[in-house]
């Protein structure tokens, strides 16, 4: 399997007319687990947010690329179907659709017309990742994420990228809401898609999920900006001490995006 | 007051009652309402204007179709609704006016059970039809749609069910617009007597774009103690037909009457959909989805009146707006003085898809009575685009997108259609209108 890249250099994005990020560079290869630390309104959604494509961001300055294929050209949908995955912190509901539709229209939309995938196969592909991801086989027929507990709606967004298989993941928050169980069951989906043809971009401002799943590389974001990066020890560090340090290394007064 | 141009004058109906071997007591019905509709006002469905409408100019009263020989024969979106099978009973196809196919079961003959087309029915059944047509369900005078019903009613069917007398499959009426001067006046009874249960499915089903079509099509079920009638119907007329439609049904006495209406049509349309529970402890439920599309204009009046004590009444309506279209969707649950006990639901949702349709919803309680209880939920709103990126982030495409928002949208009602063979029918014509 090919490994991707996601290239991500000097992006500056805007929400309301308002500068949230001012110049992430980030770049995540196939094989490669990335985690995004930082506090709270330093911009780490708003980046996962412009990388998918999400209508109220708009990316003054900068460029996303995958596979050298420039990302802001793309459609959403055209995004996805380059292999590009956003586990949503905030998941929408869709009354009337079934999580198995739904599902089922993800694959087919990355088939050729006429060369659906075979609901014996959809079916026995889904049951067998909600086993992994211990979700109830009535979940299927549910609709959308409607009255989803928040631990149900993140088991969901797991279960998407197991079904899809993306070559470039993105986890906006997916550990937050979870208690210890759901965490760990989270974190067995996730581990088990590592693999050479998979990258991943994991947003968090807990170690807790860190603890599950090992990041090749950890980056801070402060006032918009990637400010320091380093390997799983940072990770350690910021749980053990705080984010203070940074902060007074870099002379940082107010962490977040002003 | 608009001035009305007739196309039709006396004679023609004088002429139309004669070809038929009409009954004396039904020209006298005709004539009687044709020179009161002159002076009666429109209908005023609550929030549309349709005194410009066009409900009189139509091509050609009584157009003189060949009858579709076979089942073989029928147009190919009849056959989607009637199957291919030739043995299919307790179908009735209409082609324009004109009866072609009536098939009916051994086993509901030897019942008793009646249905037949409207002509048939006048001459063969006449004293039953006088009872019940346009005397105490909905009545000739009561504006001037229906009594130009009254007077120029040219089809339809007569369905009577015994007392005691259980169907369990569905009896269908397929009604085939296929000439463009053809008009439609379809008139449909339906009575089921004492502890009687039917289920009734009608099609209208446009083949041609006409350039000004009419039709005018009115409906009674009449449940009798205890009796359970479920009424199903889809419409499908084209773009240029201005549709009245009015279906309204009484209920006796721990009668029951569920509708499940599809309103697919794709021209201007005003519907009535009534139900009187009169009998203590009697129910009704109406079940809509409509999507509309284009320029057309459509109002929507779906009513429950109760009378009777311990009267339950439920209307869930849900319709997409496409395009420029404009849809009214008026509630109204009436709960008279005396009928304590009683519940009165409604729900109505519209969701629009373009800048430009438009749509409003009024839920309407009318209470004379304290001991009873009423509530209704209603929302009008345009598609929320973090469902469309939701759904797009996962590589559907918005075309793919939106069509599972409208289908999501209009679930909760199909979903619930008591009728598995109209279910089935609207996801399929829902399917295709969506993509027009």
């Amino acid at each position: 399997m090919s490994q991707s890249t996601l290239t991500v250099k000097d992006l500056h994005v805007s929400i309301d007319g308002k500068e949230i990020l001012k110049g992430v560079n980030l770049e995540i290869k196939g094989g490669e687990f990335h985690a995004v630390m930082g506090p709270n309104g330093t911009g780490k959604s708003t980046l996962s947010s412009a990388i998918m494509g999400h209508p109220k961001y708009e990316v003054t300055q900068g460029t996303i690329t995958l596979d050298g294929e420039d990302v802001l050209e793309m459609e959403v949908d055209e995004r996805a179907r380059a292999g590009l995955f956003l586990g949503m912190q905030y998941p929408s509901e869709i009354t009337g659709v079934t999580n198995a539709e739904f599902l089922r229209s993800a694959v087919n939309a990355r088939r050729e017309e006429g060369d659906e995938i075979s609901l014996m196969k959809f079916i026995r592909q889904m049951d067998s990742n909600m086993d992994v991801l211990e979700m109830d086989q009535d979940m299927a027929q549910r609709y959308l994420n409607e009255g989803f507990s928040g631990g149900e709606k993140k088991r969901n967004e797991i279960l998407q990228l197991m079904t899809i298989k993306p070559k470039i993941a993105i986890l906006d928050e997916i550990d937050s809401g979870l208690d210890i169980d759901a965490l760990k069951v989270v974190s067995k989906g996730i581990n088990q898609m590592r693999d050479e043809s998979f990258g991943c971009l994991i947003i968090t401002h807990y170690q807790r999920l860190l603890d599950y799943i090992t990041p090749d590389h950890v980056h801070v974001m402060m006032q918009g900006r990637v400010v320091k990066s380093g390997g799983p020890e940072l990770a350690q560090r910021l749980e053990a001490e705080g984010y203070d340090w940074i902060k007074q290394e870099l002379g940082i007064e107010d962490e977040t995006v002003q | 007051m608009t001035e009305t141009k007739w196309l039709v004058d006396e004679s023609v109906i004088r002429d139309f009652s004669a070809t038929n071997n009409e009954p004396e007591w039904l020209l006298n019905t005709r004539l009687d309402a044709f020179n009161k509709a002159e002076e009666l006002p429109l209908p005023k469905p609550d929030k549309t204007k349709i005194d410009k409408w066009n409900f009189t100019q139509f091509g050609i009263h009584n157009v003189n179709s060949t009858p579709y020989a076979s089942i073989a024969d029928l147009p190919e979106k009849a056959k989607v609704v009637v199957g291919e099978d030739n043995t299919v009973q307790n179908v009735y196809v209409q082609r324009n006016g004109v009866p072609s196919i009536l098939n009916i079961s051994a086993e509901l003959k030897e019942a008793g059970v009646i249905f037949t087309d409207f002509e048939t029915a006048v001459k063969e059944h006449s004293d039953l039809v006088q009872k019940y047509f346009m005397t105490q369900v909905v009545k000739a005078d009561e504006h001037k749609l229906t009594a130009l019903h009254a007077a120029l009613v040219n089809g339809g069917v007569f369905l009577y069910v015994p007392k005691n007398v259980e169907i369990k499959e569905p009896v269908q009426a397929v009604f085939i617009q296929d000439d463009k001067n053809a008009a439609i006046f379809n008139h449909v009874i339906v009575v089921a007597e004492a502890n009687s249960s039917v289920t009734y499915v009608e099609n209208y089903i446009s083949t041609v774009e006409t350039e000004a079509g009419v039709a005018n099509i009115v409906t009674e079920v009449i449940a009798g103690d205890n009796a359970r009638v479920s009424y199903g119907a889809v419409d499908t007329l084209a773009e240029n037909v201005t549709v009245y439609v009015n279906r309204r049904g009484v209920t006796a006495p721990h009668a029951h009457i569920e509708w499940s209406l599809g309103s697919m049509n794709d021209g201007d349309t005003v519907s009535e959909n009534v139900t009187n529970l009169i009998g203590d402890g009697s129910y009704a439920d109406t079940k809509m989805v409509v999507v509309g599309s284009g320029k057309q204009s459509m109002n929507f009046t779906t009513k429950v009146v109760h009378f009777g004590k311990h009267t339950e009444g439920y209307i869930l309506k849900h319709g997409v707006m496409k395009d420029e279209a404009k849809a009214i969707f008026n509630g109204i649950g009436k709960i008279e003085h005396g009928a304590s006990k009683s519940n009165a639901e409604q729900e109505s949702r519209i969701l629009m898809l373009s800048e430009k349709a438009r749509g409003d919803a009024n839920p309407i309680l009318l209470i004379d009575e304290d001991d009873v209880t009423a509530g209704h939920a209603a929302s009008v709103g345009r598609v929320d685009p973090l469902q469309l990126y939701y759904l797009m982030s996962r590589g559907i495409t918005k075309r793919e997108a939106e069509r599972l928002v409208i289908h999501g949208f209009l679930a909760p009602v199909v979903n619930k259609l008591p009728i598995e063979n109209v279910k089935k029918q609207l996801k399929g014509i829902i399917e295709g209108k969506v993509r027009q």
